[in-house]
């Protein structure tokens, strides 16, 4: 529950964070580095012949300068733009012709690569993936052309939304200082002025086996994945300076701030609220996994507190819930959204929805709901177990974040071990107004007649 | 060159390669003591069992004036049954995380069960009752109803959702297929408890089931967990003929007008049924069209050498009753029209020459090659084995699936081509300020080269 909300209001182009922690990932998943930096994971999953390929650079939207925005996304699309020794094309019409699936993403912390093909091409994909590590090769009749792609990306994901323009302003209203205040896409404006000599100088900076993990998932084992990698990508220069630096982080929250969006395309108001948390990196122990818990509490599925309150109980609304990110390099943001049912105003609802949260806060959770969260989020990480795609995507997220494999993995105990007084000081320390953007979503009232 | 040659080579070397999923000589077709009929993978690897089950029918069968009635009506299975009201039902699956769910599509009502195996006997349990004794409570049709109308007034506003639903509106005028399934304000206001219980009573039996399981289970333990979820429903359903459909609108403009910054474009027209001996060549040929994500035609073309959209696709959707060939692409308003022209012209172009040797060849090992990736979670293996079910393929069909793609010829292509893309000329909705505004006298494809 949490994730899909997450997904939904990262809405950009990076897919959603996963959810850290697996049980048991898999029978061994192994962690080295090669000599030149290149960390790798491998999670075997026997039941397919097939593998997931991945390579995560630590590198994201806010490692960029300001004035720039847009360039680590825009970098992740000419990324497909061909090196020296595999030209334009070359690398996706091979995949395309031994069956393989592709594509890229990115976000705040990092960006990703992957392709998914039988396990007998995995040393193909990875000799493809080294190259263009160090070889792209960029001219203005691909870079130009791809800069009107992004653009009409913006323009779908954002510009025509009225619901992803008020998420991309909220965001820019909780991050006062830190630049996860900036829309992974990049704003429009300075993505129109992104070009060529821009991205190949993201490129050589960042792109380094030292600031990347190599993770490979599915029927393959440590023993083979060891030599291929070696092979591929061991003879590939490290550079020194790669690490990227520290990036501001946000003051103490003074203020409670709102965004409003109002747009005669707006048939159905909704509101949203994102708090500043810790993520798991900064937090203290426990703590990100009380704020885990507590999300499913308050807002995860139909007998969370706000759904039985504002939509069962008061019938004020028509959906509602919560969820927390927890898986970034920096800050996390807590968030609660809910839909009003027609004639209720966002400020009775915004007022309910405080009153659930001030309840949590002060008197804490129920054993039985501390019960329910922890059965369904472990669960889950089983459930997770299912695809070694998201496997994939858990660890390499998980491990570019600065979570170890052993932390990754251990994430269900870690969860069994919540208490409710520590999900209640979760509630009370991190779920106060002045840490908060609240959004509201609404059409511009009816026009009236001129009053005389 | 010979670089056909050399492909084709490639190829052959690929499908020894590439073999079918190893577990495929593993799928069981079990008839239950009750007579009921399910396709088992089993796997021990997890320690968790999914379902997938299907019942031929879905929106097709709602009341002509009041489209939405099966898509409410699955909400609400899950809201309550037998004994226990919607916040008890609630309760016992989580309790146990057990993730029980159902979605109604154009031709089938689907649901889909997933638990650890240590709760498969209440999580079937579950199951029967929301199946055999939905409560349809008044508390939980007025707050799902809530949500289903908030959720259709959000699509009023959607782009992408006004354009695919005005497409199949004029496509399929009078025919179920024409109404969209979530229904209307105004339908979805005025469904009844007893709609739903009609529905209900006609469609959920157990004649027009198919179910496919995997996980940690025998044949023996399935047979049962299956005759206590499903023994019990009534053995026949009473469906409502839906008649055979063509879509109507050919060579149609249908422009919507509202203010945002880039025109959402839907095309179609017929295209062929899964059933039909030509369906695995046009499929190929969509493939090379506008199917492969980074390699298809339109990719190229509107994507790649002009940087006119971010996404641009066309896909072939085979109904029960209609076949299918759609399309979409956003791109700028004031390139829309030439956006427009271009797919046109491709689809023109690959109608009159068909696809060279080499995109023939190359679309074949890629479809071959990635079956597997088809079947890489329990989830999406029990959805194939459904799918096959409900699609009638036949349990042998993923053996002899990359045999039929192999087996296709530059004749099949072109003769798949002409029966669907050569002057079928398509409907196109666009929603946007598309400037200019592309010519009604535009029509594809018109030759027959």
């Amino acid at each position: 529950m949490s994730t899909l909300a997450a997904i939904a209001v990262a809405g950009t182009a990076a897919l959603a964070t996963p959810r850290a922690g697996a049980e048991t990932a898999g029978p061994n998943v192994a962690h080295f580095e090669l000599k030149n930096g290149l960390e790798v994971v491998v999670i075997p999953d026997h039941r397919a012949p097939v593998v997931t390929h991945m390579i995560w650079y630590r590198v994201g939207s806010a490692d960029e300068e300001a004035g720039k925005s847009g360039i680590a996304h825009f970098l992740e699309h000419l990324m497909f733009k061909g090196t020296k020794k595999n030209p334009s094309g070359l690398f996706s019409e091979k995949l395309a012709e031994i069956g393989g699936q592709e594509n890229a993403f990115t976000s705040q912390d990092y960006t990703a690569y992957f392709q998914r093909v039988a396990r007998e091409h995995l040393a193909t994909v990875m000799e493809f993936e080294a190259d263009r590590m160090t070889g792209l090769v960029l001219t203005d009749d691909k870079v130009l052309p791809e800069r009107d792609v992004v653009l009409e990306e913006r323009r779908s994901r954002t510009d025509s939304d009225p619901a992803a323009q008020l998420s991309e302003a909220a965001q820019a209203a909780l991050f006062a200082n830190h630049p996860y205040g900036r829309p992974i896409i990049g704003w429009e404006h300075e993505i129109r002025q992104l070009n060529r000599e821009d991205a190949l100088a993201f490129y050589r900076r960042y792109y380094a086996p030292n600031n990347a993990v190599l993770v490979v998932a599915g029927d393959v084992t440590e023993a083979e994945v060891r030599p291929l990698a070696e092979k591929a990508y061991g003879s590939i220069p490290m550079q020194p300076d790669v690490r990227r630096g520290a990036r501001p982080l946000e003051p103490e929250p003074r203020a409670h701030r709102r965004v409003v969006l109002s747009d005669p395309r707006v048939k159905q108001p909704q509101l949203s609220r994102t708090y500043l948390v810790p993520s798991y990196r900064l937090a203290k122990p426990g703590e990100a996994e009380a704020l885990d818990v507590l999300a499913h509490i308050v807002g995860g599925g139909s007998l969370s507190r706000l759904y039985r309150t504002l939509v069962v109980e008061k019938d004020m609304a028509v959906n509602a819930g919560a969820w927390y990110g927890g898986v970034d390099l920096d800050h996390s943001r807590f968030g609660i959204y809910a839909t009003p049912k027609p004639g209720v105003s966002l400020e009775s609802l915004e007022a309910a929805i405080d009153a659930v949260v001030a309840r949590v806060a002060a008197d804490g959770v129920t054993d039985a709901e501390l019960d329910r969260a922890k059965t369904r989020l472990i669960a889950d990480s089983v459930y997770a177990q299912d695809s070694q795609a998201r496997l994939a995507r858990m660890y390499g997220a998980g491990v570019v974040v600065g979570m170890s494999v052993e932390e990754i993995r251990a994430w269900p105990d870690q969860v069994r071990k919540v208490s409710a007084d520590v999900v209640r000081d979760a509630a009370s320390t991190w779920l106060e107004l002045r840490r908060a953007v609240t959004g509201h979503l609404i059409a511009p009232p009816v026009k009236t007649e001129k009053p005389s | 060159m010979n670089r056909a040659i050399v492909c084709a080579a490639m190829t052959v070397a690929l499908m020894s390669a590439a073999p079918t999923p190893s577990w495929s000589a593993r799928i069981d077709r079990i008839v239950t003591p009750a007579g009921i009929e399910v396709w088992h993978v089993r796997d021990n690897t997890l320690p968790m069992v999914s379902m997938e089950f299907g019942f031929v029918g879905g929106a097709a069968q709602d009341p002509e004036a009041k489209p939405g009635v099966a898509n409410l009506m699955a909400s609400l299975l899950d809201e309550g049954a037998g004994d226990l009201d919607a916040r008890a039902f609630q309760e016992r699956l989580e309790e146990r995380a057990i993730a029980l769910s159902f979605s109604a599509q154009r031709d089938a009502l689907r649901g889909s069960l997933k638990t650890l195996i240590e709760h498969r006997e209440q999580a079937v349990e579950l199951l029967r009752l929301a199946l055999a004794q939905p409560r349809f409570d008044a508390e939980a049709v007025e707050r799902v109803r809530a949500a289903t109308l908030a959720g259709i007034r959000r699509r009023t506003t959607n782009p992408s959702d006004i354009a695919g639903d005005r497409w199949f509106a004029r496509a399929f005028p009078n025919h179920p297929y024409g109404r969209p399934s979530r229904g209307t304000l105004d339908s979805v206001a005025s469904i009844t408890t007893d709609d739903l219980r009609v529905l209900h009573a006609n469609t959920v039996a157990r004649s027009n089931l198919k179910i496919a399981t995997i996980g940690a289970l025998d044949a023996a333990d399935i047979a049962a967990l299956v005759d206590r979820a499903f023994a019990g429903l009534p053995a026949k359903a009473k469906l409502t003929p839906v008649p055979e459909a063509v879509p109507q609108g050919a060579g149609e403009r249908d422009i919507v007008d509202m203010d945002v910054p880039q025109t959402v474009i839907t095309f179609g027209g017929a295209g062929l049924k899964r059933s039909d001996p030509d369906f695995i060549p046009a499929f190929v040929l969509n493939h090379i069209l506008g199917g492969g994500s980074f390699s298809s035609r339109l990719y190229r073309e509107v994507r790649e050498k002009r940087g006119l959209a971010y996404s641009v696709y066309s896909y072939l959707a085979p109904l029960d009753r209609a076949g299918l060939f759609l399309g979409g692409v956003s791109t700028r308003n004031d390139r829309a029209a030439e956006s427009l022209t271009i797919i046109l012209e491709e689809i023109r172009r690959i109608a009159g020459a068909g696809p060279t040797a080499e995109e023939l060849a190359k679309a074949k090992s890629y479809l071959i090659g990635s079956y597997p990736l088809r079947f890489d979670t329990s989830g999406k293996i029990a959805e194939q084995l459904l799918q096959i079910q409900l699609d009638d393929l036949g349990i042998d069909y993923i053996d002899r699936r990359n045999g039929l793609i192999e087996a296709v010829t530059a004749d099949d292509v072109r003769r798949a081509a002409a029966r669907f893309l050569a002057d079928a000329k398509l409907l196109v909705t666009l929603v946007g300020r598309p400037n200019p505004a592309p010519s009604i006298s535009v029509s594809a494809p018109g030759g027959r080269g």
